[in-house]
């Protein structure tokens, strides 16, 4: 208690002498976040308010841009682009369900039914990432061909007249439609979809499967009510790392599609790349995060609240 | 009926190939093209078998250029990732700090983030900051965005770490010091190489975030995403099933040598 005779000059009420010395790493967690957190908040956040003013400035290359609190960038933006907002939505909407009613087989089988071939199916799935991401599209290039096998077998089993009618295809042809570009986002963005549907599929008790067989519900009823309510985590989660990346993707809808096909992300890339007008880039690139950053919020809340019940 | 019954039985198996088999056919088209002859300058239609490519695999103006700047960029983005994302992932699970919900969705934002988004804003920062596009720039930017990717792999491992093991090691008179680098870095690397992995693989495949703060440095994806419109090379093929194959035989590796330690353990 020698802290208590010496009596600092000035006591401060919030931190009395008599206390014992400051612990040890009180500070620790401060100094250990403090180099990556400044790293997100000059790199990431800050970007974001340099953004947010772009889109409201007004003025030209050449004399340089004002914030003048232009808001009508906004406005001209939506009206003008619409369109490629809404097949950005579409487009990652069907590629999303698509993964889920593709991805869902798969996680299943490394979970519950591949034995000792678990491993090499897991490796199998998470091999392809480490080819470049733009050659394995460009792949697909080739095997949708116009005189390739998959559209000859589509064509003889007239499945190109229903897509045709449907105006997912045009012209006996795959590449450069609506079809071309959501088949390749389906094939990004699907290993994004299995491993957090195997992560919370590989935690389910095998007993529950058996439990339901017991009380003699079919295959289909235990899937129902016990294998797919239990993996509710996965899909949640699976179906936003696939929606996200999808809807602001430009490479797919570039590389397999045609100008009808453009999406947000390539009038984003454009507008900032090639045509130069910064404040029309941000604001679109704005609305995408705003919207992107409502639904995620929309959704996790509505999942939430359904797990409670 | 045994077919049929055979067959309700192996659905999932039966779909979740069909999966599969999506998942590899770019793959293996990639592998079978890298071998052929074309006539033009694209690389979509089979000519004819040729090893022109493999033999000379840096035979194309530029292409071994960029695969070396993408591995320099993907190590040193991995190195400071790492880095910066074990302290944080640290910080979050054994300590108690205010603000620690805006911590938490400062790190989930960037991942749910389209990439395009911060793409963008980050140029309009750099253009703001007059800062020279280049290696630099591609660099800050990766670390950024694989900064969260590290800090939830290693945060995942370092959670289900059993403290007793810690205070068992100051127990038995270790330093501060020692109990970290003798007890707890052993048990949270499994949990740290994962993300350095990620790490590394996200930013050597990344093209959205570099195709807009590259200025004139070209890194890999960027040379792929020039062939498309100039003429795509052969080599490019060689390339992306050289580092399938080398994925492939890594992983196997690990899990060889990882299998052999707990047989030993045993």
């Amino acid at each position: 208690m020698a802290a208590v005779t010496e009596a600092p000059a000035p006591p401060a009420p919030t931190t009395p002498a008599t206390k014992p010395p400051r612990r040890r790493g009180r500070f620790t967690p401060y100094w250990l976040l403090l180099p990556g957190i400044l790293w997100l908040l000059v790199f990431f956040a800050l970007p974001m308010i340099y953004q947010g003013s772009t889109s409201v400035q007004t003025g030209s290359l050449e004399q340089g841009y004002k914030v003048t609190w232009h808001f009508a960038t906004y406005w001209d933006a939506l009206s003008t682009y619409w369109p490629q907002f809404l097949r950005s939505v579409l487009y990652a909407a069907a590629a999303t369900l698509l993964c889920l009613v593709l991805g869902y087989p798969l996680a299943y089988l490394i979970a519950f039914r591949a034995g000792r071939w678990r491993n090499l199916v897991m490796i199998l799935v998470i091999a392809p990432f480490f080819t470049s991401f733009l050659i394995r599209t460009l792949a697909w290039k080739t095997i949708l061909a116009d005189n390739g096998p998959v559209v000859g077998a589509l064509n003889t089993l007239h499945v190109l007249d229903v897509t045709n009618w449907l105006g997912w295809t045009a012209g006996d042809r795959v590449l450069a439609t609506p079809l071309a570009v959501v088949c390749g986002l389906t094939y990004n963005f699907l290993p994004f979809m299995i491993l957090p549907l195997y992560t919370s599929l590989e935690r389910i008790d095998g007993r529950l499967h058996e439990a339901a067989g017991d009380l003699y519900a079919t295959p289909f009823t235990t899937f129902r009510k016990v294998t797919f309510p239990l993996s509710m985590p996965g899909v949640v989660s699976g179906t936003l790392l696939t929606f996200i990346p999808a809807a602001g993707d430009y490479v797919n809808a570039d590389l397999l599609g045609s100008t009808d096909t453009r999406m947000v992300g390539n009038v984003i890339q454009t507008q900032f790349l090639r045509i130069l007008d910064y404040p029309t880039a941000a604001a679109l690139s704005f609305i995408l995060m705003a919207a992107i950053l409502a639904m995620v919020t929309f959704y996790i809340r509505r999942s939430g609240t359904e797990d409670l019940v | 009926m045994g077919f049929v019954n055979w067959f309700k039985r192996h659905l999932v198996v039966l779909a979740g190939l069909v999966t599969l088999g999506y998942l590899l056919l770019p793959n293996i088209v990639v592998t079978v093209f890298s071998f052929n002859k074309p006539k033009g300058r694209f690389n979509y239609e089979w000519q004819q078998f040729s090893l022109d490519a493999w033999k000379d695999p840096c035979g194309v103006a530029d292409m071994c250029g960029s695969l070396s700047v993408s591995l320099q960029i993907a190590v040193w983005a991995t190195i400071g990732a790492t880095v910066l994302g074990t302290m944080i992932a640290f910080a979050l699970v054994r300590y108690r700090f205010r603000a620690r919900g805006a911590v938490n969705s400062l790190i989930f934002l960037p991942m749910a983030m389209p990439e395009v988004v911060m793409a963008a804003s980050l140029l309009t920062l750099f253009l703001n900051m007059g800062a020279q596009l280049g290696f630099w720039t591609i660099l800050i930017a990766h670390i950024m965005f694989c900064l969260s990717f590290v800090v939830t792999a290693v945060k995942a491992r370092v959670m289900s770490m059993d403290p007793r093991l810690e205070q068992a090691a100051q127990d038995l008179y270790a330093g501060p010091l020692q109990t970290f680098l003798r007890v707890t870095l052993p048990i949270a690397a499994p949990g740290i190489a994962a993300g350095a992995l990620l790490a590394f693989a996200l930013s050597f495949d990344d093209f959205i975030i570099t195709n807009f703060n590259a200025g004139s440095t070209v890194t890999f994806p960027m040379f792929v995403w020039g062939s498309a419109q100039r003429g795509t090379p052969v080599q490019i093929n060689v390339i992306g099933t050289t580092m399938f194959v080398l994925a492939v035989l890594f992983v196997l590796l690990s899990m060889a040598v990882g299998n052999r330690r707990n047989r030993r353990k045993a």
